[in-house]
């Protein structure tokens, strides 16, 4: 049977992590390269790595911090953050990366969407969607994270996503984003409802049931947490056991 | 030295950083003297079976691949696993390496979340050399759409996802092939990388 994965999100800035991460024996609490190292020992499943640099020189840090990652980590890598064209994701491939994730720039020309998994493969064309509810089951979709309202109907978004040969979305409420009360579950069994593609969990999670509980409540394939593990209230292999112990196939 | 073959498919940086993690002699190549040379070869690669078998018809490797396959050991990862079968049905038929008999074909069970992403636990089916050390209870990394159909004697390893899925398969001399990708798949793939580049 298929795992469900448990992912750690790291952000980066210049090549730093952003949020220190208290890890014990990691000389650097900024550095990218060993917070991944860490996360690979935990047993998280994947990686990923979110570029939140504004400039060109930043750029090449980040795709070093990918590269030399990617010599030593040898699990999944997602990278997102930044990428606007098909020549980015190349590069973006080029320097290690396993999958990227495009957001904003997705939803401003979905033919990005369609050209990358044209070119590259849809197993590499992960959609990141920050969404917003507006009424009972009906949600938006967000830009420039989660600042921007598009208007746009979230289902109607994945179902578009989907028919552009997207292979997974990562799926972020922002409702739930920051308050630590668990995944927006409604939301998350809207989008798995409506697709058949793989669907990540991202924002929300707070405390260690809550990943039992997106994956006994949705169809989500997998669950992202950032800043849980950054500050080390929770290690991957904590979540991983939990989970396990409440039926929940995990590696 | 293990020759990966670079055919303009895929990742091939992470099967090559895994190699040099290993401390396992390997290089980039494109040419057939190159794979001549070489002590094993890997093909690798993701994207679609008959873009990938024209890359290679193209590079006018197909014969030497077919020829050094039969001498030392070969090992296709992901796409290139399914290409060393007879036949793909991605997009119609084409016609594979033919180096073990069996054909590729969509995963298409209903209700099945495609494409197989993720991890998923190596069911052993028969003994393989790639399979030395690998425990009852170990997963690798999957993505991928379609699977193969072949002999069970073929298959060293399965995963269920929607039935039997050919993880890892052998043709019992030289020929393997693992659909997952053993240079993502952790300590586990590793494992699997180094028991390659022992039988040189």
């Amino acid at each position: 049977m298929l795992a469900k994965r448990i992912i750690p999100c790291l952000d980066v800035r210049n090549g730093k992590v952003v949020k220190g991460v208290n890890f014990e024996g990691i000389r650097d609490v900024g550095d990218p390269v060993e917070c991944a190292e860490e996360y690979n020992k935990q047993g998280a499943d994947e990686i990923v790595f979110y570029d939140i640099t504004a400039s060109f020189e930043g750029r090449g840090v980040f795709l070093d911090v990918v590269r030399e990652t990617a010599k030593k980590v040898f699990v999944p890598l997602t990278v997102g953050g930044g990428i606007k064209t098909v020549d980015d994701i190349r590069e973006t491939l080029r320097a290690g990366a396993d999958k990227v994730s495009v957001n904003s720039q997705a939803v401003k020309n979905p033919q990005l969407i369609k050209d990358g998994a044209d070119i590259f493969g849809s197993q590499c064309i992960c959609v990141g969607i920050d969404a917003k509810k507006i009424a009972d089951h009906k949600w938006t979709v967000y830009i420039n994270g989660g600042r921007v309202d598009m208007g746009l109907d979230l289902i109607d978004w994945v179902h578009q996503i989907e028919a552009l040969g997207a292979g997974e979305i990562c799926l972020n409420s922002i409702d739930a984003d920051g308050t630590k009360e668990g995944f927006d579950i409604d939301m998350l069994k809207a989008v798995c409802d409506n697709c058949s593609i793989p669907v990540i969990a991202s924002g929300g999670a707070g405390k260690i049931d809550d990943f039992a509980e997106v994956f006994a409540k949705t169809g989500a394939t997998a669950a992202l947490a950032a800043s849980l593990f950054h500050f080390r209230e929770l290690t991957v292999q904590q979540v991983k056991e939990y989970c396990r112990s409440k039926g929940v196939i995990v590696r | 030295m293990i020759a990966i073959i670079d055919y303009g498919a895929g990742n091939i940086f992470s099967v090559k950083n895994a190699l040099d993690y290993l401390g396992l002699e390997s290089r980039l190549v494109s040419d057939k003297e190159s794979i001549k040379a070489a002590d094993a070869v890997i093909l690798p690669g993701v994207g679609a079976f008959p873009a990938a078998m024209e890359m290679l018809e193209k590079s006018g490797l197909i014969d030497t691949i077919k020829e050094e396959a039969a001498k030392k050991p070969f090992l296709g990862i992901c796409l290139g696993m399914q290409l060393i079968f007879s036949k793909g049905y991605e997009f119609g038929e084409t016609d594979g390496l033919g180096l073990i008999s069996g054909s590729v074909v969509k995963m298409e069970e209903p209700e099945l979340i495609i494409p197989h992403m993720g991890w998923n636990k190596l069911e052993k089916l028969n003994d393989c050399p790639l399979l030395e050390g690998i425990g009852d209870n170990e997963y690798v990394y999957f993505v991928h759409s379609y699977k193969a159909e072949c002999a069970d004697a073929n298959i060293a390893a399965y995963s269920e996802y929607g039935g039997r899925v050919p993880a890892l398969v052998w043709d019992g001399k030289n020929v393997y092939g693992a659909q997952f990708h053993p240079e993502k798949s952790g300590e586990t793939g590793l494992k699997i990388l180094r028991s390659f580049g022992k039988l040189i």
